[in-house]
């Protein structure tokens, strides 16, 4: 293959939709045999950029290529390149499960077998059902499956696991990191950090329509500022108790109560914060059960940057 | 690629060739169409009770019919209406749920163009329609239907025409009301077209059965069908004039969906 241009190139992208800005001078790349996620909260702008990069939208500002095409001008040479999983829906109600996907291998010139594909996402037990009949985890592994058929060179899939139980999204996962090395590029879209963590040679993450930071995820989490104290105590917190542990930690410090024996503290990462937690509660007469300093998360990352949280 | 050659997932993109595409999504539409118990129901049920119904009680009440037998008269006019329930109204209908689940936007990133799928579409309705008329010619020269043998060649061009510009005038408006409205809508709306012109569109029954409203009726889509098919089969007659009426609505539906349709 010749030296290629990146899998997806987007520059200074807008979108708007009346008043709402969408997408708001959005620049990003993806490089090729990769998987990259986009991460962010619902309405940070994700589906909307994927769905530029998939040429159901027409960028109004900005440029956008999709394996060195314009997803608009030159949307027929593209289409058979890409895969796509949409978020929901894709399906007639009444469609058997693999009528569907038999249905959408028939429109690739080498498409995969689908009767392997279905077994390897688990769907071999219900190729008979409806749609409208399957359950949620199962329409979202069709979904994947239609994407992958076609054999392409880059899956647009968004919002992948949503709706699966641990075990399909652990298969999801496996499989994604199959279809990367076996050659092709995965750009996905999620709201779990976890599945961002682990999934993904680059993140992008996406607030406001914007990307605020992008890295791998081990860039992301090393250079923290800030780590995750877990507190659990021996009885319930006296009333006001994260107030006063905030003003205790001072400014800087993020303190959320899980419930009424357990915190969360978002706060420096240094031994001084420890130091001072554990103070607090010999003053407020509770004995730390757990006081654990956490790994830095994406979602740590996340609350630095835009003061919010990451989580749905 | 590594040594060990292509593996499971290594990317061999392409599309395969329109033909086999437009075949694929044809089959699949009228396959689905078929399976629909609602979609079964005005293309085959509902046809068949008016006809056999229209034939009983026409001998009882002694409509009118200028001197023909009622079968004569009903035939070609059930013909007309199981051209008018599919086109429209189940065209309609199942493109409105197309939009509404997705199907047509998940499409919209295969390979099939999206004139693939159209053609893709209008085979579907084709072979169902055809479906239709085996099924109701049958039914009605088993209840006696006696076609006219005057100009056998000029009443098959008739009739074939009419079926042709009337499906696709018919098709035309049926996506015209799928791709502006929401789901609900299109099916409400769909039904709602379908039984007042099958009451009184002019379509089972001769126009000039309707007295002063006749003149006005003649000009609707389900009209000139209803004229242009007994036409060719009652009278041996290609009834240019309820083609064009046909062939006009089928451009104004046409221009209609071209401007509004909405994918998603």
């Amino acid at each position: 293959m010749p030296a290629a241009s990146p899998a997806v190139e987007i520059d200074g992208l807008v979108m708007a939709y009346g008043d709402k800005v969408a997408v708001d001078d959005l620049s990003l790349e993806v490089a090729r045999g990769s998987i990259t996620a986009v991460l962010g909260p619902n309405g940070a702008g994700k589906t909307t950029t994927l769905e530029t990069c998939e040429g159901y939208r027409v960028p109004q500002r900005g440029t956008v290529r999709v394996l060195g095409l314009d997803p608009q001008r030159e949307r027929s040479a593209l289409l058979p390149r890409i895969g796509v999983m949409l978020q929901s829906g894709g399906a007639w109600s009444g469609v058997r499960a693999h009528e569907m996907l038999e249905h959408m291998a028939s429109l690739h010139a080498h498409p995969l077998d689908t009767a392997m594909l279905s077994e390897r996402l688990g769907l071999g037990d219900c190729g008979h059902t409806p749609y409208r009949r399957l359950s949620g985890g199962q329409q979202q592994r069709l979904g994947l499956a239609i994407a992958l058929v076609g054999r392409p060179e880059l899956v647009f899939v968004d919002e992948p696991t949503a709706g699966m139980d641990p075990q399909a999204r652990r298969t999801t996962w496996e499989l994604l990191e199959e279809v990367r090395r076996d050659g092709a590029t995965v750009v996905l879209t999620t709201h779990h950090m976890e599945e961002a963590e682990h999934l993904a040679d680059r993140i992008h993450i996406l607030d406001r329509g914007t990307v605020i930071v992008s890295g791998t995820p081990a860039e992301l989490t090393r250079e923290g500022r800030s780590a995750t104290i877990r507190l659990v105590v021996n009885r319930p917190f006296p009333d006001g108790a994260p107030e006063s542990l905030r003003a205790e930690l001072g400014a800087g410090a993020e303190v959320r109560q899980l419930d009424e024996v357990s915190m969360l503290v978002h706060g420096p990462a240094d031994s001084t914060t420890l130091g001072r937690v554990s103070r607090w509660c010999e003053a407020h007469d509770v004995v730390p059960q757990t006081l654990n300093l956490g790994r830095r998360t994406l979602e740590d990352v996340f609350l630095e940057l835009t003061g919010r949280e990451l989580a749905s | 690629m590594s040594a060990s050659g292509p593996r499971t997932f290594t990317p061999a993109p392409g599309a395969a060739p329109l033909a086999r595409m437009v075949l694929a999504q044809s089959r699949m539409e009228a396959r689905l169409m078929l399976r629909n118990g609602e979609q079964l129901l005005l293309a085959i049920v509902i046809p068949v009770i008016v006809l056999v119904g229209g034939v009983a009680a026409a001998g009882r009440i002694g409509l009118d019919l200028d001197g023909h037998r009622a079968v004569d008269v009903l035939t070609p006019g059930v013909l007309a209406l199981a051209v008018m329930s599919t086109a429209f109204t189940s065209v309609a209908i199942a493109t409105g749920f197309e939009r509404r689940y997705g199907v047509i936007k998940l499409l919209g990133s295969s390979p099939l163009p999206r004139h693939g799928l159209l053609l893709g579409k209008i085979l579907a309705l084709l072979n169902v329609v055809a479906l239709q008329l085996v099924v109701l010619v049958v039914v009605g020269l088993a209840l006696g239907w006696e076609p006219t043998l005057a100009h056998p060649l000029r009443s098959l061009v008739g009739a074939v025409l009419a079926v042709g510009l009337g499906t696709a005038a018919f098709a035309a408006l049926g996506l015209f009301v799928a791709g502006a409205l929401r789901a609900e809508a299109t099916l409400a709306l769909a039904n709602l077209v379908y039984l007042l012109l099958m009451a009184g569109g002019g379509v089972v029954l001769p126009t000039d059965t309707y007295g002063t409203a006749s003149a006005l009726i003649q000009w609707l889509p389900s009209g000139a069908l209803g004229e242009a098919m007994r036409s060719a089969l009652v009278d041996a007659v290609v009834d240019g004039r309820s083609l064009l009426v046909l062939a006009a609505w089928a451009a104004i539906g046409t221009a209609l969906t071209a401007r509004t349709f909405r994918w998603e």
